[in-house]
């Protein structure tokens, strides 16, 4: 009934719009604002280069769109919350911006999600992992784009069994992102038929992680999962290798990972790693096409699945606009939520009614060195989780949008 | 000659006002709010750090763990602003009568890292506890009306609402600096041993001085939960307790205005270099280390000293000042740092 409803204002405003196309247009420009961590833990897997990927968006869409010019501003916010929240106000209240997008950081990223929500302009985020994004603090204006926890944890923990790997062990980082990956990935684990053999939880942040991989070591299980990111997983996994527990058998699962990270620790510390990652560059002639476009403006480096992402949903946005010729927050997203997504970054992918974007994730295992042709080829792809077997389903969702 | 100096201060007070109660019109209102949010956290920090002459590395946990309070308040208990400040407000003493009575008992860097390692539990504490929600933060905290009559919800409104308290602290700060209390803790900044001599229950004093400080900072923290409307770790980490002592220096410590420059400077920095993109924090370490060459005394301190300087050198120039630094041959000194 709603969904009927929502179509059919949808379609009444668009035929209401179609006549004076220019005017709905605010300001006459479509200002896209990317604001994210330029300085920080976050910078080389985003920062500039989500900033590029705008542009590039941007750039192919004709540098205009409905008539209007797009500009593209960027900003670093530091990491902090606080200051996220008062870009994002002002470059609404100030600027026109009319849509803020990536934002890493889950604590950012909530900020700007209740910021736009009030306002009634668009947030697409790409970076943050939060699942809080589509679940309590869901908004009719806010699309979570690339990936979220549960995505990962899911990903990973039901394919490593899969393949055989029934005995688990985590190493998990004693805060709340810790806790909630641990929780998904056992749920997973658990459902595909594995067991959790043990989990030591480790302080937030930490150097020396001897003890808790020797407790997995001797733990007999099969695999040793890194509820961690950032700085405590490279300390993790460098630890693990002199520990040499991948020799030994045991396998290690990294759940929040991305390409840089497995760049700057090289392929000898992260060989056989495996990975649930929402695109990589090298997944088929379309992703290459585009990453060879951004290397060669982005210093020769390859982009992550999150810089992908933010061209892939600025891409989809302004497509959106150009179709309804408006750029008013609502109408665009649910114009958005109503046409599948093909590109470079998914397939048939969809953005369900809770801001979800549904779309394939990969499982990953990272090549040895041995096995890579060059810079940039880490990964080969181990096989393809269909997207609704990949997120989070509806039916469990918190986010006050489902009707259920 | 005294009353014209009065007089001018009280000019000078007027004008001051009349910019506060115009600037959002100028300026975006949300920043203002929060600049005169960090500048009460920097003034009430520099009540220590300027006038008794304590260094405080963990003032974080009174402005963090307060704005935490302030924000569970009114969002999940669902009271008004009025009741969140001054949860803050207690909140932050509470932790500072904890803080303080473990801390006053060592001096400079053993006070320091005292202060920082208390402070660290409480920020393990954030970090842990349910109702923080770890680093997700409290987010969207509503703006409930003011004793449940004045709206706030606009962004001008929520700058006077935050002016308002603003004033209210930095008076409270002004009466105890200029107080006979006030001068006690002076006289433990310069010699404490000799303020014992003469009957001080030092540890008395130290520790009334710190728990309004403490109290000012959790005022500070939980009045900006209700302009960002959210409540997240940054507040509580230990850089920020970095961060208000950088404030502090940069404006002058030990002057009423030096902290509020300082914060206005520090915030102004991180609000407009966030547009500059990746070069944000190089831009600005290379403003502090400027600051710190150029300006020893700090912001205000170097303006205070270079117009008493103005006033004395041609107006009086016999005067003993001027004599007591006539063993200098260079006639500029007086203005440099």
């Amino acid at each position: 009934m709603s969904k009927l409803k929502t179509a059919l204002m949808a379609g009444i405003a668009s035929v209401a719009l179609a006549g004076t196309a220019q005017a709905e247009i605010t300001n006459n420009v479509v200002k896209i604002g990317v604001l994210d961590d330029m300085s920080g833990v976050y910078a080389d897997l985003a920062g500039e280069g989500s900033v590029l990927a705008a542009r590039m968006a941007v750039e192919d869409a004709g540098g205009s769109v409905a008539g209007s010019p797009i500009e593209v501003i960027s900003a670093d916010h530091q990491n902090k919350a606080d200051i996220a929240a008062n870009v994002a106000r002002q470059w609404i209240d100030t600027d026109q911006v009319d849509v803020v997008v990536d934002v890493g950081n889950s604590a950012a990223a909530l900020a700007v999600q209740e910021v736009t929500e009030t306002k009634g302009k668009v947030h697409l985020n790409s970076t943050a992992a939060t699942t809080a994004l589509t679940n309590e603090k869901c908004s009719p204006t806010g699309v979570h784009w690339t990936y979220d926890t549960y995505a990962l944890a899911n990903g990973t923990g039901k394919a490593l069994v899969e393949q055989g790997a029934k005995k688990w062990f985590f190493i998990t980082a004693d805060y709340a992102f810790g806790h909630s990956l641990e929780e998904n990935t056992s749920k997973a684990v658990k459902s595909a038929g594995g067991e959790v053999v043990g989990s030591v939880r480790a302080p937030f942040p930490n150097n020396d992680f001897s003890s808790y991989l020797l407790q997995a070591q001797g733990s007999g299980a099969d695999v040793i999962a890194f509820a961690n990111t950032g700085g405590d997983f490279v300390n993790a996994l460098k630890q693990a290798q002199e520990f040499g527990i991948t020799q030994s058998g045991q396998k290690i699962a990294g759940l929040l990972v991305f390409l840089t990270d497995v760049h700057s620790l090289g392929l000898e510390s992260t060989k056989g790693l495996t990975i649930t990652t929402g695109w990589y560059w090298d997944q088929d002639e379309d992703s290459r096409a585009w990453a060879d476009r951004f290397a060669e403006r982005n210093g020769g480096k390859r982009p992550t699945m999150v810089q992908a992402g933010v061209y892939s949903a600025v891409s989809h946005y302004l497509k959106a606009i150009a179709a309804i010729e408006s750029d008013e927050g609502k109408p665009v997203v649910d114009q958005m939520k109503q046409t599948p997504i093909n590109d470079m970054f998914a397939k048939n992918g969809k953005i369900r009614e809770d801001g979800r974007m549904v779309h394939d994730m990969k499982l990953v295992q990272v090549k040895t060195p041995d096995e890579s042709k060059g810079e940039w080829d880490y990964y080969k792809i181990l096989s393809n989780i269909p997207g609704d077997q990949a997120f989070m389903p509806l039916s469990e969702s918190t986010c006050d949008l489902v009707k259920q | 000659m005294m009353g014209s100096v009065k007089m001018h201060k009280g000019l000078w007070l007027v004008l001051g006002l009349v910019a506060l109660a115009v600037a959002p019109l100028v300026v975006y209102p949300v920043f203002l709010a929060k600049v005169l949010c960090f500048a009460l956290f920097a003034a009430a920090f520099n009540l220590l750090l300027g006038y008794v002459g304590l260094l405080s590395f963990g003032h974080a946990a009174f402005f963090g763990f307060a704005a935490y309070c302030g924000a569970h308040v009114t969002k999940v208990w669902g009271f008004g602003p009025e009741v969140a400040i001054l949860t803050g407000t207690a909140v932050g003493a509470g932790l500072g009568l904890v803080f303080g009575a473990i801390a006053i008992r060592r001096q400079g860097i053993y006070f320091a890292m005292v202060t920082l390692a208390l402070a660290q539990m409480v920020y393990f504490v954030a970090l842990q506890a349910p109702f923080t929600h770890g680093e997700d933060g409290i987010q969207g905290v509503p703006r409930r009306p003011l004793f449940g009559l004045i709206d706030i919800g606009s962004n001008i409104a929520i700058y006077y609402f935050v002016l308002a308290v603003f004033l209210i602290g930095v008076f409270i700060i002004y009466r105890t600096v200029h107080s006979p209390f006030g001068q006690i803790l002076k006289s433990i900044r310069e010699n404490e041993p000799r303020a014992i001599s003469l009957g001080y229950d030092t540890d008395r004093y130290k520790l009334i001085a710190f728990v309004l400080s403490a109290g000012l900072s959790g005022l500070a923290g939980s009045t900006k939960v209700l302009v960002f409307q959210l409540a997240s770790l940054t507040d509580v980490q230990w850089q920020m307790s970095g961060e208000v002592v950088l404030m502090t220096i940069l404006g002058g410590m030990g002057t009423m205005l030096g902290p509020i420059v300082g914060a206005a400077v520090v915030v102004s920095m991180q609000n407009y270099l966030a547009q500059v993109g990746s070069m944000t924090t190089i831009v600005q370490g290379a403003i502090f280390v400027v600051c710190v060459l150029l300006f020893r005394r700090g912001i205000v301190g170097e303006l205070a000293a270079f117009l008493r300087s103005r006033r004395k050198t041609p107006a009086e120039p016999e005067s003993s000042y001027q004599q007591a630094g006539a063993a200098a041959p260079a006639p500029e000194r007086p203005r440099g740092g």
